[in-house]
């Protein structure tokens, strides 16, 4: 029984997969990849050469047409099929909260087996953040939709900041973004959505800041073990401890032999 | 308190220590009443398991009296009598709700770490590297127990600590490897290994209804062990015709499941263990596979194989091309001890099944670091130890 079951679940899965495959690549087709900047030049660079090829007539004439309407209608689109297969794109980023041209982005998935509701009811009372953010010392809610942030940085350091909801779907989505004034400047996203089967919820956070010292900053940080990658991994993995075992596990604390000589990792 | 420490390289030693504490809600504190050393320890001890620190407090066998609890623990309390499971498991995740405890997706704090290695972490255990969570061990006077309220089995029978000490590993782990093969009518198991794991694992085959059990090892005292029943056939696994012997009992159909109750420290006379013995020594493999290489070659067609001893690494020269020409199954991997907890307790209380005969050594617990070389070199017939703190 147990097998039939998982196997029906697979093939639910697979399908399920195809079709947002399919779908990602339908929109993907659509999709701009084009910056405001990029999309101007094109248009009157195409419209350029169109207008010369039309004076140069012949066979160079006529490709300079060919290139400059395709340039024209890249520009028009605001999509490059060029920069598609390349995975490039000069548009800005369209996610909710996280504004263009921010330092250090990082994006990471974590499944909890806990509901939608559950886990964005926990997250939105944005109190409950530090009891999984490492690095979090308090947050206090200031209104319904800003919030002052506390945290300590690498070297000792702590940095404050305030921060705005700037997009919110109950169950779904919470986008905020620092305020003017930031120590660090930052915008994040966490996004809810049910996992296949009864297998709870899959949690999406985008993060981006801009780190203290800019993108060297960020680089010694990570000589020190907190790049920002896996803290944000660490973080939701706590995350998930919390609202499943509701506890964090740990050893800190506990006994060893090691009161003559420092344990050494072999 | 006393506690046996892993120093390093066949180098473990009583050593005194702080007393654990509640660390978390749902801790309790326990004091060790029985205690054993498991065959797997021997892998710590001859350092085939990476991320073990200095002065690691070893054991993940071990019951006793709950001495204090944590506050959100409501089903212990003071005095309790429990024998605890070595793998660390919350009760709330994805695995464990599917009773796949070892499979805990919250108990490992390095579990960062094992992604690394792994693609994603097992649970916690107890006293076995940082790789698995660094959680001190059960060879000592007290031992705290994370999430002991999922964790503790209570016993209320009154039975000894010998009889249900095993509960907490070996005799789970002997009746998941014999589950695991899925025994028909008819069916013939072999066993490589007549450790204290290989002789319950073969006790359980017959209990699952096997035809015969063909047990395997070089040490011709486990192999009396073993051959406690009249459908139990034993062969020396130094045995250079070994394969063919397999064949020879099996109709020359094969063994319909192979349980490798080894793991990756195989010894072996043949060509491939050699090859495996220089590979390791020189560092350029981990595991010794040879006993997973004869499973497999022995393996009738479409038959199971069962691997409950521990691999940790990389193998090299497995014959796949084998297993797939036979269309073998595979199943393997560390023992989800809570689901078989209180149906194994149920069938020692109905005399089903007494692990006790695999003891041959009772010792105190200061004398431990002794009695693992006893283990390790196969020195005084020596099967189980059990140590009293």
């Amino acid at each position: 029984m147990a097998e039939g079951g998982t196997f029906l679940k697979q093939g639910e899965q697979r399908t399920y997969g195809r079709f947002e495959e399919a779908h990602r690549l339908r929109e993907q087709s659509r999709a701009v990849n084009l910056g405001k900047s990029e999309q101007y030049g094109s248009l009157i660079l195409g419209g350029g050469m169109i207008t010369a090829g039309f004076a140069r007539r012949g066979l160079s004439g006529a490709a300079m047409i060919a290139l400059g309407t395709l340039l024209v209608r890249r520009g028009f689109t605001g999509h490059s099929p060029l920069y598609e297969r390349f995975g490039v794109s000069t548009a800005p980023a369209i996610a909710p909260g996280v504004p263009d041209n921010v330092g250090i982005k990082v994006e990471r998935k974590i499944t909890i087996n806990r509901s939608p509701a559950e886990i964005f009811g926990f997250w939105r009372d944005f109190r409950n953040l530090p009891r999984f953010m490492k690095h979090l010392e308090r947050v206090e809610i200031v209104d319904s939709r800003r919030s002052r942030w506390v945290s300590r940085a690498p070297a000792g350091r702590i940095v404050e900041w305030d921060a705005e909801i700037i997009n919110e779907h109950p169950n779904e989505l919470i986008a905020w973004q620092s305020l003017p004034g930031a120590d660090i400047e930052n915008a994040g996203s966490v996004r809810f959505t049910l996992a296949p089967g009864g297998r709870g919820t899959e949690v999406k956070v985008d993060f981006e800041y801009n780190p203290p010292g800019g993108v060297f900053g960020a680089l010694a940080a990570k000589l020190f073990g907190e790049a920002p990658e896996q803290q944000v991994e660490d973080d939701l993995m706590r995350l998930k401890q919390v609202l499943e075992a509701g506890e964090l596990a740990t050893t800190e604390g506990q006994p060893a032999g090691r009161s003559r000589k420092r344990g050494r990792r072999i | 308190m006393k506690a046996i420490t892993w120093q390093g390289w066949h180098k473990v030693e009583i050593d005194s220590v702080p007393d654990p504490e509640i660390l978390n809600p749902r801790d309790v504190i326990v004091r060790v009443t029985l205690t054993a050393i498991c065959g797997s320890d021997l892998h710590l001890y001859d350092g085939y398991i990476p991320t073990m620190e200095k002065g690691d407090i070893l054991g993940h066998e071990f019951m006793g009296e709950v001495v204090e609890v944590g506050k959100a623990i409501t089903n212990l309390k003071k005095g309790d009598r429990v024998v605890v499971p070595f793998a660390i498991a919350c009760g709330q995740c994805y695995y464990c709700q599917q009773n796949l405890t070892s499979l805990c997706d919250n108990s490992n704090p390095n579990a960062l770490q094992a992604e690394r290695l792994f693609g994603s972490s097992g649970s916690g255990l107890f006293g076995y590297s940082h790789l698995y969570g660094g959680y001190a061990g059960g060879q000592a006077e007290y031992v705290r127990v994370p999430f002991a309220d999922t964790g503790c089995l209570k016993i209320q029978n009154g039975f000894p600590d010998e009889q249900v000490l095993f509960l907490s590993d070996i005799l789970p782990t002997a009746y998941m490897a014999a589950e695991n093969c899925g025994i028909q009518m008819g069916d013939i198991v072999a066993v490589w290994g007549c450790g204290p794991v290989g002789q319950l694992a073969i006790r359980c085959a017959l209990m699952f209804g096997a035809e015969r059990v063909i047990a395997m090892d070089d040490i011709e005292g486990r192999r009396g062990l073993a051959a406690h029943h009249e459908r139990v056939t034993t062969l020396d696994s130094n045995d250079p015709d070994l394969l063919d012997k397999l064949k020879e009992l099996t109709g020359g159909r094969g063994p319909d499941s192979c349980i490798d109750a080894v793991g990756m420290e195989a010894h072996g006379t043949s060509i491939g263990a050699l090859y495996d013995q220089a590979k390791t020594a020189t560092l350029l493999a981990t595991d010794r596979p040879n006993v997973l290489r004869q499973a497999i070659l022995a393996c009738r067609k479409g038959g199971t194989v069962s691997i409950p001893g521990v691999y940790a690494g990389f193998v090299d020269k497995l014959p796949f091309g084998a297993a797939f020409a036979k269309g073998l199954t595979f199943k393997m991997g560390q023992t989800h001890v809570h689901r078989y907890m209180q149906p194994l307790l149920n069938r020692i209380e109905q005399g089903e099944i007494d692990p006790r005969f695999i003891i041959t050594h009772r010792i105190n617990l200061s004398d431990g670091p002794e009695a693992y070389e006893t283990f390790r070199s196969n020195k005084d017939e020596c099967v189980k130890v059990v140590m009293k703190p």
